[in-house]
């Protein structure tokens, strides 16, 4: 069974709270060994299909599948095999790091002498044993996002899930996590992580972006650049807010995002001779600009995969 | 082997935050100490030396050896002598006194007749516990001679039995380690899992492997320490300072305890399972506390309550737990004759922790 391809299978999975429908039909196959990312602003339903997959939440509709348990049946089963880090610090705060570690080596039921040896190795690994008598609660945002992870791979659980992780933690702690990540993705973890920074999807063996409950695309990070439905024009302008304001009045352009003196345009795939479209627009307007075909990045991906369902609702609604 | 290594597990958690709670921590010893000295010292039904005023028309030798006999019993403090019934009553209206004393001119002459009632008592009855007291006065006899005729024969006569002293600490302080009980075991087990919630932890255990009973059970135990350590700050001080006597076996103050705190933290779990700030699970637990404190028969005697007072509190553990301790500090007697109020806990405990474990559940929805 460790050896199934995939380490996670969902069919039509939904949420429903009271009238508001969370996560919406979502199919989902995340290889075993893989990191697998949730991409998706606030709300979108990230931390709600998460906690259907660790059993926590029951589904409205559809069916899960961990390391093979049923996440509604055999929910108490896939607790011993899967690690939970809470989007909030959930950990206790009135008790030392060493005594968090403690409480979970035993909740777990590790054997004896490895809960010793674990609590002392994860110390160490997470940087963490001079910190080892100290609150929790007293503990930075970097601190305590390296507890939780040590809390949630202290029983060496097949998978892991990771809700926003990196929420509170600076640019060097960031990155320092990831590349534990990784470490652990190399021992044969699974794991999935929630994220809205497109730098951290980008990292992801493969990722899905949800809107709205929706899954609106997944693939690998380089096959989602190329399979959306929209080209990418950069615009580098001297007047950028004048650029802006000329290119809003053509109809053909779906989104055009600034990022500082440059504009990322994204039209539709069918426009033809769209670098052609844009520099005549400009010229009318006497905006002087360089204009260039480009390609789509992930933050592309998501404008325009948001964008296009969007306009598809909108449409349907008309 | 598992099971017990997960219970372990939430124990010595619960013990390590619970030492470092100091609020709780003062709690513990704060509550026991105050309640006791609140109720100990303040709250005395057994009134004496009550403000009194008399008038004695008769003024003979009679009526002032009664006038000391009364005097003699501490119930009354002869505060005025009136001059005459009118005074009496205004002092009675005024406030001055609680207890008017008018002895008839013709006193000598009615007691010896003893066709009518030689003197008369005036009671301000507002308060019932007053008119009680007064009525002990009506006993004190009075003749010309005492030695040769004997007193005033009443067809019912009292013996005090238990506490001759008649001293309200004696009756209040085994009824305090109820009240207190109560109190303090279902405010912190329900405070106990509302606050983990609250704080997101619960959030982190229900994905460990722990079973809900494994976690109940975990947080219940230290707390049977602490509601054990209460119940030897109360008895301890109740005997030192209050001298209340302790008949019974101590191993039969144990059983009841035990199973009587047993039954709070249980219910406390159940209040836990519904409410879903600290805040609600206060108010729930003040819900239970001020019938219980009321009807338990802790403040009025059981037996004077109207029927569907007495049918609300004989679903109150602490009515239950009341009679089993008293019964057993007061009286000396044994824990098995009143097996039915041991029974009716043991329903209790086991309903309120059946449902807390039903109505827990390891996910969020």
């Amino acid at each position: 069974m460790s050896e199934s391809k995939f380490a996670i299978q969902a069919e039509g999975l939904t949420k429903k709270f009271g009238s508001l429908i969370a996560v919406n039909e979502v199919d989902l196959q995340v290889p075993t060994g893989q990191i697998y990312g949730f991409l998706g602003p606030n709300g979108c339903g990230k931390s709600t299909t998460i906690r259907m997959l660790c059993g926590l939440l029951t589904p409205s509709a559809g069916s899960a599948t961990v390391l093979g348990l049923d996440t509604r049946k055999d929910a108490e089963a896939l607790k011993q095999k899967i690690g939970y880090m809470t989007q909030k610090f959930s950990l206790f705060e009135d008790l030392t790091v060493r005594e968090n570690l403690d409480f979970v080596s035993t909740i777990y039921t590790l054997k004896k002498d490895d809960r010793k040896a674990r609590v002392k190795e994860l110390l160490e690994e997470f940087n963490l044993s001079d910190r080892s008598k100290q609150y929790a609660g007293t503990l930075s945002g970097g601190q305590k996002q390296r507890l939780a992870l040590a809390a949630a791979t202290l029983h060496r659980p097949k998978i892991l899930f990771l809700d926003e992780p990196t929420s509170a933690v600076d640019p060097q702690n960031r990155r320092d996590f990831w590349e534990t990540l990784f470490e652990l993705a190399e021992q044969g973890s699974t794991i999935l992580v929630s994220t809205h920074y497109m730098d951290e999807a980008a990292r992801c063996h493969n990722l899905a972006i949800l809107d709205q409950g929706v899954k609106v695309a997944d693939g690998t990070p380089r096959s989602l650049g190329e399979s959306i439905d929209s080209q990418v024009i950069e615009v580098t302008a001297e007047d950028p807010n004048e650029a802006r304001a000329s290119l809003s009045r053509e109809s053909k352009i779906t989104s055009i995002t600034q990022l500082g003196v440059r504009l990322r345009v994204l039209l539709p795939k069918e426009v033809d001779g769209a670098v052609e479209l844009i520099r005549g627009n400009l010229k009318q307007a006497n905006v002087g600009a360089d204009v260039e075909a480009v390609f789509p990045d992930l933050e592309d991906v998501f404008v325009s995969v948001t964008e296009l369902r969007r306009e598809a609702l909108e449409r349907a609604a008309a | 082997m598992k099971v017990l290594l997960r219970i372990f597990a939430v124990m010595r958690k619960e013990f390590l935050q619970l030492g470092r709670d100091r609020l709780t921590f003062g709690m513990i010893v704060g509550i026991p100490l105050i309640q006791l000295l609140m109720f100990g010292y303040a709250i005395n039904t057994d009134v004496r030396n009550l403000g009194t005023a008399f008038v004695d028309e008769a003024d003979t030798h009679l009526s002032r050896e009664f006038m000391a006999d009364l005097r003699a019993t501490q119930v009354i403090d002869l505060k005025h002598r009136a001059a005459n019934l009118q005074e009496l009553e205004s002092l009675l209206d005024a406030g001055e006194v609680s207890i008017g004393i008018y002895l008839p001119p013709d006193f000598d002459r009615r007691v010896l007749a003893g066709d009518r009632p030689p003197a008369q008592l005036l009671v301000d009855g507002t308060d019932p516990i007053i008119l009680g007291v007064a009525q002990q006065l009506t006993a004190t006899p009075v003749s010309f001679d005492s030695q040769l005729r004997s007193p005033v024969s009443a067809a019912v006569e009292v013996r005090n039995y238990y506490n001759p002293e008649r001293r309200s600490a004696v009756n209040i302080v085994p009824g305090l380690v109820g009240v207190i009980l109560t109190m303090t075991m279902v405010l912190f087990t329900a405070v106990a899992i509302v606050r983990e919630r609250e704080r997101g932890n619960l959030e982190f255990l229900i994905n460990t492997p722990v079973k809900t009973p494994e976690l109940m059970l975990g947080k219940i135990f230290p707390y049977i320490l602490i509601g054990l350590l209460q119940l030897v700050i109360i008895l301890a001080l109740g005997r030192y300072f209050f001298e209340v006597p302790i008949r019974g076996e101590y191993l039969h103050i144990l059983m009841a305890s035990l199973l009587f705190i047993a039954t709070n933290l249980a219910l406390g779990l159940l209040l836990s399972t519904m409410a879903t700030t600290q805040f609600q699970s206060m108010q729930m637990t003040f819900f239970i506390l001020l019938p219980s404190i009321l009807l338990s028969g802790f403040m009025f005697p059981f037996d004077g309550m109207p029927p569907l007072a007495q049918g609300i509190a004989e679903i109150l553990p602490l009515t239950h737990f009341n009679r089993l301790i008293r019964g057993i500090i007061l009286r000396g007697a044994d824990i098995m004759s009143m097996w039915d109020e041991l029974l009716a806990l043991a329903v209790f405990m086991l309903v309120a922790l059946t449902l807390a474990i039903a109505r827990f559940s390891k996910r969020l929805d």
